[in-house]
């Protein structure tokens, strides 16, 4: 009946799993250079901000082409105004997975300060956030998108622990405080990942519920989902 | 918020065909209410009730509650009277084959107004009412048939107006219009709710979106959601509603 339109939405899905993808490639590529002090896989990590960046216009195009010619309504204009929303943050996302991987490539060849323990749990945890997010938008899947929401707060707690750590560090020897300063940085970039992560998962509910940011949905039926 | 038709249990048959299944609603006044669904879904039998055009069908057959300002439409009523309170403006623009002017004052003339400045009053304001006065002023002896499809819809709207109703039924208004005449009439029919209850048919989604306050959708008969539009369009409750309104049916 609607052959076109449902193609159409259908190749939506799919560039925004692409993007997904192209972002979280973006943050392991980070995280990996970071551990392993690698700068040729840093630059790698950073080039993918580009391919996100037009994925991000690419996304928009076809929203608004979508938005001229059929004219949505209910749950095909709560998909599409979602995706438009969820792009935003999967943009910002690919931007602060390249800081991560700039940051490493300064630290590069100096031994860390530290041994990385809690920054590679705050990367695995946040990358589980981006790909459940895209994978509730696609398959619909509210329960899934909740546990995404509910997931940030794991994430704030590695921050938080992170800093903590960080502040110890400085407080044994000064000299620590330009890299832990670094450290820093790169956690809340990944804290800040968390957040996006958490936005998209929140569009996703939007775009099945009508409803964004209910406490009552995220806390009742979260309930039952976790 | 008051209601200006109270409905219960409508049932409406043509022979024995069954066009309407135990329709209850309230239709607030001074809003916009749309009727939504697939041809044959009863929404145009419905409007048709709402000032009695029905009993012109032979074999129609109606029972349940409809009342209008709490008065029983198919009681003890002046038909006449019911469709001066309730006027209706058609798919096509159907005026008549004279005068601008003459198409407005007939109605008033008919319900017994002679005096000349009473009817230019009746006339110059309804037709102000429906936005064509500036277009027309300068020729009102001039044929209703000279003007374009746009400005005689507006006509009729005008014609609809100049014996005050209460109520302005439309059936797909906009249907033969282009998209400036249908914009116009659109900002009319937004402007005409301060002073009437308007309850409009359309098959034009976006229109029931832009335009309409509540939006009732009928299926088979039967009316399926009826909610506040904003609602009805974003995030409706029944699945058939929302498979109509996006296209996957219909």
């Amino acid at each position: 009946m609607r052959k076109k339109y449902d193609e159409q939405l259908e190749q939506l899905g799919n560039m925004l799993v692409e993007m997904g993808a192209l972002i979280e490639t973006a943050i392991a590529g980070a995280t990996h250079a970071l551990k392993t002090q690698d700068i040729a896989q840093a630059k790698k990590a950073i080039a993918y901000d580009k391919e996100v960046d037009q994925k991000e216009k690419d996304i928009e195009q076809l929203c608004l082409k979508l938005l001229l010619q059929q004219q949505p309504v209910a749950r095909d204009l709560r998909f599409i105004s979602a995706a438009l929303k969820m792009i935003t943050d999967m943009e910002r996302i690919g931007d602060q997975a390249a800081d991560i991987a700039e940051i490493a490539i300064m630290l590069a060849g100096t031994p860390y300060i530290k041994a990385l323990e809690h920054i590679p749990q705050m990367a695995e945890a946040t990358v589980k956030m981006v790909s459940e997010s895209i994978d509730a938008f696609v398959a619909k899947d509210l329960d899934l998108a909740l546990s995404v929401i509910k997931h940030d707060d794991v994430v704030d707690e590695l921050f938080d622990i992170i800093k903590y750590e960080l502040v110890e560090l400085i407080r044994e020897d000064s000299k620590n405080g330009g890299q832990a300063m670094d450290l820093l940085m790169i956690a809340k970039y990944f804290e800040r990942i968390g957040d996006h992560a958490e936005n998209i998962a929140e569009w996703v509910v939007f775009s099945m519920t009508g409803k964004h940011k209910d406490i009552d949905i995220i806390e009742n039926e979260g309930e039952s989902s976790c | 918020m008051t209601n200006k038709f109270k409905l219960r249990n409508v049932n409406l048959w043509y022979n024995d065909f069954q066009a309407l299944h135990d329709v209850s609603m309230d239709i607030e006044a001074n809003a916009i209410t749309a009727f939504i669904g697939p041809s044959g879904c009863g929404k145009s039998t419905l409007i048709k009730s709402l000032n009695r055009m029905n009993d012109l069908v032979e074999g129609c057959k109606i029972t349940g509650e409809l009342l209008l300002d709490g008065e029983d439409i198919y009681g003890d009523i002046d038909i006449n009277l019911l469709r001066k309170r309730v006027g209706m403006v058609f798919q096509k623009p159907n005026p008549f084959p004279m005068s601008i002017y003459d198409n407005i004052a007939f109605g008033p003339k008919t319900h017994g107004i002679k005096s000349k400045y009473k009817l230019d009053d009746i006339v110059e304001k309804a037709l102000n009412d429906a936005a064509i006065w500036d277009e027309v002023k300068d020729r009102l002896k001039k044929s209703a048939l000279s003007l374009s499809g746009g400005q005689q819809q507006r006509l009729c709207i005008a014609r609809a107006l100049s014996v005050s109703p209460d109520v302005l039924l439309m059936d797909e208004p906009t249907s033969a219009l282009d998209p400036i005449s249908t914009s116009k009439i659109e900002d009319l029919i937004t402007e005409l709710k301060q002073q009437y209850t308007v309850v409009i048919v359309t098959h034009n989604m976006q229109q029931a979106a832009r335009i309409s306050d509540s939006t009732a959708f009928f299926l088979l008969g039967e009316m399926v959601e009826f909610g506040d539009s904003e609602q009805v369009f974003s995030m409706p409750k029944d699945i058939r509603c929302e498979d109509y309104i996006t296209g996957r049916f219909g």
